[in-house]
């Protein structure tokens, strides 16, 4: 029991990046690897914001969730935005680089000593649930995630941005030709994206407070995988696989000890069984070539 | 002259001055620089291999590292002696056939590339099934499963603690023998039917498959043989360092090489040999950056890990504002030299 609510809660983390992935491959078809550093970003962003402006948890979460936000935009113009009529691999390329330079300078800058994370008293508190106790932050992740979720499927079938996303997910040129600014939906969705993986980047950094310039990369490759796993460009995809992806992990690690030590390595199983065997996840849509 | 003859004589008289030159740093170079040629020697295999899969066929793979892992640890543990594996191994001894075998360098190198070209004909069927950034990702968890295994197979890669105390049998001449022997071999397999077959599937999968051409046997031999010579290069790269542990072999290693073929030009050789020379160079000449400066008057501190920011800014530059590298997919080569300077005689 007390398993299955550390899988939902670590799943929930994996489908809140998973999200920003699915997002951006939906709309430019490119592997953001730069995800995961957002990720690290938004964790620093939140402890600087409490230790240095001594801002409270409840002023400095949303403002680092918005500070990603921009970073997000930022890198999009920076390192995809010139790039955008180039081949994919070049832009793959740039991403990775992005991704390394990102981390790089977070390490030149901050230092490579992991920094504790001042979690607050209110997600610290252990209380008992259906007979285990569990931290209350345990619980909340999900609950999180679900209202954030709900907005942004509310922002994408409701409003008439989310309408022009999932246009130009299906076709580029034509949206184009439609009179919708693309580099501005881009732009959006790089935004929603960066925010939901500061989200998840924050609560990261309260589950396990250590924070270091190279905590994004596992939970980034991870999260891609998720989305992977339910099938890319779907955002219910990404977090069915997301929390697919954590209970399997933690389950597989509580009743077979003895796969601890393969537990990073157990993502990338999955994947490759995934690529072999139904290569658009499990509720992928046929994948269109739009090159 | 025949042309033909004359690429031929020029080829010989380019190795016997990199030969005198080699031979001139073995004899009165000092450590520090014939460290820096080997290093260059090694990331020059390493590259070329590299830019055989990535540049000539145009597929994105970024597991390198896992062949290098395979060739750098296959070739250690054959050439220590079953006495100094004992002293190694204190957590969980050596499994037996591996415990008292003993080869001498070059069997260890042959065999280092030889079980890395098993492993990517093992893993070349996933990871042939997908194209673009799916087969990225794969090729990168490959190279991530490979560092969780060396780190949990105790009782062969002696686990996070590594092997240690590898005999410095990489000397210049194995290097860059090992590195000739690479451009030799990749430039023929080019310039062949083959790798015209591999141009081909990188410039469009489609029409290529309508010539005539299976694009899955011309990859797995661009693959196969990238990964033989990574693998010997691993086992060059081992008995250079003479430690080896799964953090060496980090997804650091494959950025490297990638910035390397980037920066020289995806696709071509020589640029990938030129790449490799430079980061090699560069990354000492660097190390400015991350050293004091003196000012007279007051002293810059030393930033540790800047080289990489500068590194990466460097591959992101390139690949925005540069994107053919320096050579673009053109070679170097006698015939293009030749007619440059007959045009400045002209």
């Amino acid at each position: 029991m007390q398993q299955i609510i550390n899988g939902i809660s670590l799943g929930s983390l994996y489908a809140l990046v998973a999200i920003g992935y699915t997002m951006v491959y939906g709309i430019l078809r490119l592997i953001n690897f730069a995800h995961g550093d957002l990720l690290m970003f938004a964790a620093y962003a939140a402890i600087y914001g409490m230790t240095l402006f001594a801002l409270p948890w409840t002023l400095s979460f949303p403002l680092a969730v918005l500070l990603t936000g921009v970073m997000g935009i930022l890198l999009d113009r920076a390192a995809y935005k010139p790039l955008r009529d180039a081949p994919r691999i070049s832009l793959l390329i740039s991403a990775i680089g992005a991704s390394f330079l990102l981390e790089n300078l977070a390490l030149v800058m901050l230092g490579g000593v992991p920094k504790g994370f001042p979690r607050p008293e209110v997600f610290a508190k252990v209380i008992e649930v259906l007979g285990v106790r569990v931290q209350v932050l345990t619980i909340y992740t999900p609950l999180v995630t679900l209202v954030l979720l709900l907005g942004l499927l509310f922002i994408i079938y409701r409003t008439k941005v989310g309408m022009a996303m999932r246009a130009a997910s299906r076709d580029f040129e034509t949206t184009r030709l439609m009179g919708i600014n693309l580099d501005r939906i881009i732009g959006i969705t790089f935004l929603l994206g960066s925010m939901l993986a500061a989200a998840g980047g924050i609560m990261w950094a309260m589950k396990y407070p250590q924070v270091n310039p190279f905590m994004g990369v596992f939970p980034g490759l991870k999260a891609f995988i998720a989305a992977v796993l339910g099938g890319i460009g779907n955002i219910l995809g990404a977090v069915v696989g997301g929390f697919l992806l954590g209970l399997g992990e933690i389950l597989i690690v509580a009743l077979v000890p003895g796969l601890a030590q393969y537990r990073d390595a157990l993502a990338f199983f999955v994947l490759i069984l995934v690529l072999l065997f139904r290569p658009t996840g499990l509720m992928g849509e046929p994948i269109i070539d739009k090159s | 002259m025949d042309k033909r003859k004359r690429n031929l004589i020029l080829n010989g008289l380019a190795v016997a001055a990199l030969f005198g030159v080699l031979l001139a740093f073995d004899q009165f170079g000092t450590n520090y620089q014939v460290r820096i040629l080997n290093n260059m020697a090694i990331f020059i295999t390493l590259a070329v291999s590299y830019n055989l899969v990535n540049g000539i066929c145009g597929i994105l793979h970024l597991g390198p590292n896992a062949f290098i892992t395979v060739g750098a640890y296959t070739s250690a543990l054959l050439t220590l002696s079953p006495a100094e594996k004992q002293m190694t191994f204190i957590i969980e001894p050596l499994i037996w056939p591996l415990s008292v075998m003993q080869a001498p360098f070059v069997v260890s190198l042959l065999a280092g590339g030889i079980l890395a070209t098993i492993f990517a004909f093992l893993i070349s069927f996933p990871v042939f099934r997908v194209r673009g950034d799916y087969l990225a990702i794969v090729t990168l968890g490959f190279g991530e499963v490979v560092r969780v295994l060396c780190n949990a197979f105790q009782s062969v890669t002696n686990g996070p603690l590594g092997l240690k105390g590898l005999h410095p049998h990489t000397n210049l001449w194995w290097s860059w023998g090992i590195a000739v022997l690479t451009i030799v071999l990749v430039t023929k397999l080019v310039n062949s039917s083959f790798g015209r077959a591999m141009k081909a599937i990188r410039e469009d999968e489609t029409a290529a498959r309508a010539m005539g051409i299976d694009p899955f046997k011309q990859l797995l031999l661009a693959f196969l043989i990238s990964a033989f010579f990574s693998g010997v290069a691993g086992g060059l790269l081992a008995h250079l360092i003479t430690t080896i542990s799964p953090t060496l072999f980090t997804f650091f290693l494959t950025f490297n090489l990638l910035m390397m073929i980037v920066v020289g030009g995806l696709g071509s050789t020589t640029g990938a040999v030129l790449g490799a020379a430079l980061f090699a160079w560069g990354g000492e000449a660097l190390r400015i950056v991350e050293s004091p400066i003196d000012l007279g008057f007051f002293t810059i501190p030393g930033i540790p890990g800047m080289r990489m920011v500068v590194f990466s800014l460097l591959l992101m530059i390139v690949i925005i504002f540069a994107r053919r590298g320096l050579m673009g997919r053109n070679e170097l080569s006698w015939d293009g030299l030749m007619g440059k300077l007959k045009v400045m005689a002209r």
